[in-house]
């Protein structure tokens, strides 16, 4: 009697647990992002009229991107970390069109706030904990752990596509040079 | 087998208890739940909270009727329709704003009050904890809620707040993104929110108080000398009628006629608030729309976050995550961590009593650095105070471990 109980027990437990799964499957794919919402990854920058050391935002995924065509001289007045070499020379600018800019992801790499970029200093200054980056998006100070982001890009004369993945884009990547 | 006595009257008092036991359920619940004589207005504290959680729940019934939780249309339903149109929204939006900041300032009244005496020992463990997961519930609560208004805090809190998800290094960022249902914070997110603090959570708190008042019914009500009561003997001296002798009242009516004078009280406080300062728990730059493009200047969130947010602040990103989770559960742990068997105030507890006022006088230190921009002097002492609260709580074994018996106490 009591092994009859016991197994029936251990059938609803089997039977209710795989209902639980199930349900929590589905409410994992509810939170998950819409196919609406991914499908809208795609935003192309025309870069050929841009000034230089001044920054520009632009959407992307609902992110701002940042974007500076980034003059000869880029050395950051003071870096905290001693980082202060000149962001002209950075691997992580992008060429287009025989002229250097930074297209990042404007969300600090600590905690996603925008930082503030003050032409003057040619430096990023981030309004939440106070972290900083230079033209090229390399930190000088922290709390953020790693220079801004670079979006997956695609350059196409003097466009720029984001949201899809080129051969610059490839190379950057390869080297770990884009987070 | 029951008992229905077929000439009762539908809905009397003997109908009724045929049905209901309400006769035996009073008893339980209310007259024969003993309080002990030895206490003061701070143990009014635990009404006061549900009588505030309370007037959440009604104002916010009101709000939920013009509220309109789309990206779009939250902003202007709550600060044009609500604040402008609707008879007495404001109102409500201010009952419900300042409530939902007041009710922060009792709760940390209340988890001090419990630390002084000593409340979460000697069978009291499951009262604390399940106080500890009511703090933790409101936090959501408060959270979520303050997402609704779609104004710049807002979203730029539920951004930072979202993007700790991410785990520091190990940079989750595909949660974070299942956590908003977008790259960043969105209609899905606010949809999501807009349901946890409206429905779930709201559940989950109503569930937890009555948690947190079952914890209460054996272990009893702590006193202010701590002193162990057998409540069974005084009970039955005060059934007696030996009234003066007998160290416990009931709950119902005479302790309850004590603490809703203190919640007279504390109404006036709060309508005075409501009335002429409401302003403190409404932060302008919210009554900013959101705009992805545009970080506020200077992210804070409000007061009574600001303490945790502080610890966080000033370490690099691992380091400040794991003290930031620290933070957040190490209040957990004080049943475990005070090794003293001691109930009694932390006034007669010889060093305990200085941890108590450094961890005490170190949260208004943290609070004050949190709300300040992260800059020169001010980091220093978040810096300091950030590291002093996490070695008072290394420290707390010890001090507790090598605690002497109090006088009076086994």
């Amino acid at each position: 009697m009591s092994d009859r109980r016991d197994f029936f027990g251990k059938v609803l437990g089997a039977y209710a647990g795989l209902g639980a799964l199930g349900a929590l499957y589905a409410a994992k794919r509810t939170w998950d992002p819409l196919p609406s919402v991914k499908a809208a990854g795609f935003t192309t920058l025309d870069l050929s009229n841009l000034e230089e050391n001044k920054l520009y935002v632009e959407k992307w995924r609902g992110k701002p991107i940042l974007i500076i065509k980034v003059p000869k001289d880029a050395k950051p007045d003071g870096a905290p970390n001693g980082n202060n070499e000149n962001a002209y020379d950075d691997k992580r600018l992008i060429t287009v069109g025989g002229h250097k800019f930074m297209i990042v992801v404007g969300l600090c790499t600590h905690l996603g706030c925008i930082p503030d970029y003050f032409p003057e200093k040619k430096k990023f200054i981030c309004p939440c904990h106070g972290g900083q980056f230079n033209a090229a998006g390399e930190v000088l100070k922290a709390p953020p752990p790693s220079p801004l982001v670079i979006p997956p890009f695609k350059i196409d004369g003097t466009k720029v596509v984001l949201g899809e993945a080129g051969p610059e884009y490839k190379k950057l990547k390869e080297a770990g040079l884009v987070a | 087998m029951a008992h229905f006595d077929p000439n009762a009257r539908p809905f009397s008092h003997q109908w009724l208890n045929d049905r209901l036991a309400i006769d035996t359920l009073k008893r339980v619940l209310s007259t024969e739940y003993w309080i002990p004589k030895n206490i003061n207005f701070l143990w009014a504290m635990g009404m006061v909270l549900a009588a505030t959680f309370g007037v959440l729940l009604i104002s916010g019934i009101f709000l939920l009727m013009y509220y309109i939780p789309d990206t779009k249309q939250a902003f202007d339903s709550v600060n044009h329709t609500i604040m402008g149109e609707v008879g007495y929204g404001w109102l409500w939006r201010h009952m419900h704003g300042v409530a939902a900041s007041v009710v922060f300032l009792i709760i940390y009244i209340h988890m001090f009050t419990g630390i002084y005496y000593g409340s979460y020992k000697r069978g009291r463990e499951l009262i604390w904890l399940s106080g500890m997961l009511l703090f933790v519930s409101f936090s959501a609560e408060a959270f979520s809620g303050y997402m609704l208004p779609w104004g710049q805090m807002s979203y730029w809190a539920g951004m930072v707040i979202t993007n700790l998800f991410s785990l520091g290094s190990l940079d989750l960022q595909g949660l974070v993104e299942w956590i908003r249902g977008d790259y960043v914070p969105g209609q899905a997110f606010l949809g999501r929110f807009f349901m946890l603090h409206v429905v779930l959570m709201p559940l989950i708190i109503m569930a937890l108080i009555v948690l947190h008042f079952g914890t209460l019914r054996i272990p009893h009500v702590n006193n202010k000398d701590g002193e162990e009561i057998d409540f069974e003997a005084e009970a039955e001296k005060w059934k007696a009628g030996k009234r003066k002798e007998a160290k416990v009242i009931p709950f119902n009516p005479v302790f309850l006629s004590k603490d809703t004078f203190v919640l007279g009280i504390y109404f006036i406080f709060y309508f005075y608030l409501v009335f002429y300062h409401f302003e403190f728990a409404m932060d302008p730059v919210n009554f900013d729309p959101a705009n992805p493009l545009k970080t506020p200047p200077h992210i804070y969130p409000e007061w009574y976050f600001l303490w945790s947010y502080e610890i966080l602040r000033p370490f690099p990103k691992n380091p400040g995550l794991v003290a930031f989770g620290f933070a957040q559960v190490i209040f957990f742990l004080l049943p475990f961590l005070d090794r003293s068997p001691n109930v009694a105030p932390a006034n007669r507890r010889g060093v305990f009593k200085f941890w108590f006022w450094f961890l005490l006088v170190d949260m208004i230190v943290l609070t004050v650095m949190g709300k300040v921009p992260p800059m020169g002097i001010y980091t220093t002492i978040g810096t300091v105070a950030a590291w002093t609260f996490i070695i008072l709580w290394i420290l707390l074994p010890f001090i507790t471990k090598a605690e002497k018996p109090v006088r009076g106490h086994k």
